[in-house]
């Protein structure tokens, strides 16, 4: 069963004002649970507006969004556990960390949700463990780590609270590869092991060639897909169109079949297209010993 | 051409709190950058290469060695405003760097306090706005504004100073792919058709594969120094310190290694197209 799903929402923002603006049209989408899906979309295109739905930071101007098949706007007094059961980190949610240590920052959350000590003590050092933090940064002071640390403290700290869809807006904004790499691979094994539903808007597709099982792309307040990544990345030619960064690995593959070197593939990845081209070369080099 | 920044066993440690060791964030650099250079320095996060930038336009000042711009000592702090007219800075964010509520005003700021009078500060400011494109927008609150169009008044800021070189840090690390483009394009022509001086510090391979010149630092030094094609070829060294090659340069590599022949140096598309056609022929 879908876990989130939207029916026709719509927000229009400063409705009856001159600054009246719909940035999100009509918006028919199902996720399904235990999906990990890369979020894309030009600035201004309403994957922002959409995502903050999702746990009921707006409410939809018309239309629903159901979570694990309720409406979350059916009891308003219900809105408190769909915040619970779907956490959002914002953009460099690093700023939004204030505790005394990091134990207490990660633990803020599920103490919010009333755990005791112990349920709470164990989601701290299971999460800390995931995100690659070591023990012995727990007592620290959050505010004498790194910036790439702080940031992984941020995102433990809404983890920890196992929601049952965790949605990440832009998590490697102003990274280096390294640090690009490293979030990612550890968001990765938090996923593995709690199999939630994780959402990770991002603007690079190289990125989301990494970890996506599918893809969602918003184009003008409209959902332009949501598929899965091979699928998706055949549609490269029309991304690059809306305005979104293709990988260079893709674009070369277009250039050779343009060529007349069609690999019948849609490449992202370079072990991929490394693999296709040493295949089609064995293949040639087959052909001519014969 | 002569050279415009000269920087020489260059030290810089970061005060240290009370009881603790100061830190050591650069460990003797040797840079010299010729006038009209375009150079990307590239590094991650932690090897230096802020800190460098903050040098250049005398924001910090060299625990030891020298650093020389235009001929000013940066360390000079009775020369301190001409220095800083000849080297512009760009920040990553673009919401910390503008103070007024209207693009032009913000564009004319630098230029009131250096008291520049008003006929030939309204035409900088106007040429500055058409430069980066953003003429357009002169009455508009910077508010209103997208990430890359802000970093672009920015920038109309730092050109109405007629500056003779710009030190841009990560510039377009907090916009889009669009925003990124806009910015890279106004970087790119300020260089061309001004001659000016730019030294860009980012995390994206491909802008820097677009610069003259690419300087890679870790941990306080400078480590390689050459063209991007010469830089990125060292496929290896590049990965060893966390650095990405672009896709290209990769893959190329990667089917050298394969046993392909392959061109080392590859670091545009259309050449990547080119050398794999030139496999299956």
């Amino acid at each position: 069963m879908a876990i989130l799903e939207t029916q026709g929402l719509t927000y229009v923002y400063s409705e009856g004002s001159p600054f009246q603006k719909t940035a999100v049209d009509h918006v028919d989408l199902k996720i399904e649970e235990g999906e990990m899906v890369g979020v894309m979309g030009h600035t201004g295109s309403g994957k922002s507006t959409l995502i903050q739905h999702f746990n009921g930071l707006l409410k939809p101007t018309s239309g629903k969004v159901l979570l694990d098949g309720e409406d979350i706007w059916a009891d308003k007094k219900n809105i408190r556990d769909v915040r619970f059961k779907v956490g959002l980190v914002f953009q460099y949610p690093e700023y939004q960390i204030f505790e005394e240590t990091v134990f207490k920052d990660i633990a803020f959350g599920p103490k919010n949700m009333g755990l005791d000590e112990a349920e709470i003590k164990k989601r701290v050092l299971e999460t800390a463990h995931d995100i690659g933090l070591g023990e012995e940064l727990l007592e620290r002071s959050p505010f004498e780590l790194s910036g790439g640390q702080k940031r992984r403290v941020a995102i433990a700290g809404v983890m920890a609270m196992n929601p049952k869809v965790l949605i990440l807006d832009e998590p490697t904004a102003g990274l280096d590869p390294a640090g690009r790499d490293k979030i990612l691979s550890h968001i990765k094994a938090y996923h593995k092991r709690m199999k939630n539903t994780i959402l990770i808007v991002s603007h690079s597709m190289e990125d989301i060639a990494g970890f996506a099982d599918k893809i969602l792309v918003m184009n003008k307040s409209k959902l332009f897909c949501y598929d899965d990544t091979e699928k998706v990345f055949a549609r490269s030619e029309e991304i690059a169109e809306i305005g979104l960064d293709v990988p260079q690995i893709t674009k070369v593959f277009i250039g050779l079949k343009k060529q007349g070197l069609d690999f019948g593939k849609d490449v992202y990845t370079v072990e991929y297209a490394k693999k296709l081209i040493l295949k089609k070369l064995a293949e040639k080099g087959g052909a001519e010993n014969c | 051409m002569s050279n415009i920044i000269e920087i020489k066993n260059l030290y810089f440690s970061y005060p240290s709190d009370e009881g603790s060791e100061p830190v050591e964030v650069l460990k003797g650099v040797d840079l010299t950058i010729k006038e009209g250079e375009f150079t990307a320095i590239l590094g991650h996060n932690g090897s230096g290469k802020s800190t460098l930038a903050k040098h250049i336009n005398g924001i910090l000042v060299p625990t030891s060695g020298t650093v020389t711009v235009d001929g000013i000592n940066t360390a000079d702090e009775e020369k301190i405003y001409d220095l800083r007219c000849r080297a512009g800075m760009v920040f990553q964010n673009p919401d910390n760097q503008i103070v007024s509520s209207v693009v032009e005003e913000d564009v004319a700021f630098a230029l009131e306090n250096l008291g520049v009078p008003y006929e030939e500060m309204r035409r900088r400011v106007d040429e500055a706005l058409k430069d980066v494109n953003m003429y357009d927008y002169r009455l508009h609150s910077p508010a209103q504004l997208s990430g890359g169009q802000k970093q672009r008044v920015a920038i109309a800021g730092i050109i109405a100073m007629k500056p003779k070189c710009i030190i841009l840090d990560e510039p377009t690390a907090m916009l889009d792919p669009q925003g990124r483009r806009e910015v890279m394009a106004v970087i790119k022509r300020m260089n061309r058709d001004h001659g000016i001086t730019i030294v860009l510090i980012t995390h994206y391979m491909d802008e820097a594969a677009q610069c003259g010149r690419v300087v890679v630092m870790d941990k306080g030094r400078v480590i390689l120094d050459d063209t991007p094609r010469a830089v990125f070829s060292q496929v290896d060294k590049v990965k060893a310190i966390g650095l990405d090659v672009p896709q290209v340069t990769e893959l190329a590599w990667e089917l050298k290694k394969a046993g392909f022949d392959m061109p080392e140096d590859i670091i545009t598309e259309e050449e990547c197209v080119s050398g794999i056609m030139n496999l299956f022929n």
